[in-house]
């Protein structure tokens, strides 16, 4: 991947005066070359990533497999993107294999996040089935590890 | 016989005549002290990659936990010989040309060792990474530093070689890419330092620790140029590319009669290399180029950054080529190396090694490692301006 990109999948809010140095290239581009990202849609959003578990009241995850059935006209993404409006949905990615649509989505609590697949989901003309898993704990997010037991540490001099 | 002092009296003279380490003292003092930025550590801030520490778990559960060949095994020599051939077109015979050592600090000594007699001088270059000097004292040689120069790129020179050479000349130690420089060498440097070498009929010893570690040209290899394998022990190990230290994995390729003298040594001092390292080196190179080239992008950012913040300070220091380490000069400041790194480290708590532990001709200059996340660097860098801003 772009080299700018990669740094600011790490680390969204570095300067760019840092990401210049780091580059080797000037200030300048590095302001251009993201806002041409910006205004293409290759940076879609800059988020932070949240360890849920910190938080006194965590939000309930739900990881949805859906089966639909494809429309003649436009396959899934009609019905892939109807399902994406949804503002409980997170994520929803087309999938090969037994189900075709996996949703992530968030809710307050495991009622409100089954009463989204009962009222919702399973009533959609072309959903066909759905399978609801609850996710019990995140070890690992966008690259981040969640919680680690302690590190070992390098000496702090070394030849 | 029991008081510290006669016990002093029955070291070995010429033990006791090489000083403690600067390195070590230095260490003493940043321990004692608590969130320090320290930009003083010689080895990867990497874990070592995970598939290279499965295989050593692989090879535990497995059950080997015995001692290997005296060479080391067999699968991880043959693909040490394939990579070295891809580096330097040199082909080494896996059977009777490789050993695999703990580490290249045991392949350094062991060279050394296999090689001198009493009073045979070693030239090596200055500022060098700490051991050369010692070892070649422990091994009862002479060894001669040639200084390099910052106006110099801190390359190695024909011109310096030929000031120093003597008839008891017997060995050129090359270290490049460079710990404490940062510097690499041009292939016309290697030419030029091959012929001096092949006209003084020297043997060398190139430690080439650092050599996937460069970041605007490829490394080049003295051993790969005519006459060079016949006379030269090239050293190399998994410490640095693959962060793999605590593994103590090297090796040396030579020429079968020095490998069997070097093996003659590691076999009663050493036996072997530990099988679980050599287990976990054999993966290593298997993915070789992948783990390699990750880590690399991420030093060259690092490296970038601290030359980049260097200059805007207004810090005269070589733009490092290689290895992770940048070598600034601040012999403008009225204080020595020494003083200097103790200073900043009181006052800002950053930590860098002082010149000086690197050979004599290090005074004025402070080795700064890029081996720590940039996150830390970018700390660090500021820290830096307001210290010598203040000086
Ligand atoms: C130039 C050089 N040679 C050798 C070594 C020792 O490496 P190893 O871990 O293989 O003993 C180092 C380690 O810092 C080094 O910088």
């Amino acid at each position: 991947m772009n080299e700018l990109l990669s740094l600011l999948k790490q680390n969204a809010r570095e300067t760019p005066e840092n990401m210049a140095k780091e580059l080797g290239i000037s200030v300048e581009e590095v302001k251009s070359k993201i806002a041409e990202y910006e205004a293409s849609g290759v940076i879609r959003a800059y988020q932070a990533v949240v360890n849920e578990e910190k938080l006194d009241h965590s939000l309930v995850t739900t990881v949805i497999e859906v089966k639909v059935i494809p429309e003649s006209e436009g396959g899934f993404d009609r019905i892939a993107e109807r399902i994406g409006r949804f503002p409980e949905v997170e994520s929803v990615y087309l999938m090969s294999g037994t189900f075709d649509l996996l949703l992530f989505t968030k809710g307050q609590t495991m009622h409100e996040a089954a009463g989204f697949v009962s009222a919702k989901l399973a009533t959609m003309p072309n959903v066909t089935s759905t399978a609801t898993h609850f996710m019990l704990k995140a070890y690992k997010r966008n690259g981040i590890i969640m919680q680690s037991g302690g590190e070992h540490e390098r000496l702090k001099i070394s030849p | 016989m029991s008081d510290s002092k006669s016990l002093r009296s029955r070291i070995s003279q010429h033990v006791r005549d090489i000083p403690r380490s600067g390195i070590r003292d230095f260490f003493d003092i940043v321990s004692s002290r608590d969130d320090v930025i320290s930009l003083g550590i010689g080895e990867p801030d990497f874990v070592t990659p995970w598939h290279i520490r499965e295989a050593a778990m692989l090879a535990l559960e497995r059950g080997a936990t015995s001692y290997t060949s005296n060479m080391g095994l067999l699968a991880l020599r043959r693909g040490i010989a394939r990579y070295v051939e891809k580096k330097t077109g040199i082909a080494y015979n896996p059977e009777d040309e490789i050993l695999i050592t703990v580490g290249v600090s045991e392949a350094l000594d062991l060279a050394v060792r296999a090689l001198m007699e009493p009073g045979d001088e070693v030239l090596y270059h200055e500022p060098c990474y700490v051991s050369y000097n010692p070892l070649i004292i422990f091994a009862r040689g002479t060894p001669v530093a040639v200084e390099t120069k910052m106006e110099n790129g801190f390359r190695l020179t024909r011109a310096e070689l030929e000031e120093k050479v003597t008839p008891q000349t017997r060995i050129l130690m090359l270290n490049y890419p460079n710990n404490p420089t940062g510097a690499t060498l041009a292939r016309a440097d290697v030419e030029e330092i091959a012929a001096f070498a092949i006209a003084h009929d020297l043997i060398v010893i190139t430690d080439e620790i650092y050599d996937d570690l460069t970041y605007d040209r490829d490394h080049f290899s003295i051993v790969s140029l005519p006459g060079m394998k016949e006379r030269t022990i090239y050293l190399h190990g998994f410490s640095k590319a693959w962060a793999m230290t605590g593994f103590r994995m090297g090796y040396a390729c030579a020429p079968p009669e020095l490998i069997e003298a070097m093996m003659k040594i590691h076999q009663y001092t050493m036996l072997c290399a530990p099988i679980l390292s050599q287990e976990a080196s054999i993966e290593a190179l298997r993915y070789a180029e992948r783990d390699i080239a990750e880590m690399k992008a991420e030093y060259k950012r690092r490296r970038n950054f601290i030359h980049a913040s260097f200059q805007e300070m207004g810090l005269p220091c070589l733009r490092p080529e290689g290895a992770f380490y940048a070598f600034a000069d601040v012999s403008r400041y009225g204080l020595t190396s020494k003083e200097f790194a103790l200073k900043l480290l009181d006052e800002q708590n950053v930590a860098v090694v002082p010149g000086t532990a690197f050979g004599a001709c290090g005074e004025g200059f402070i080795r700064c490692s890029y081996a720590t996340a940039l996150d830390e660097i970018k700390e660090a860098m500021p820290r830096i301006a307001r210290f010598i801003e203040k000086l």
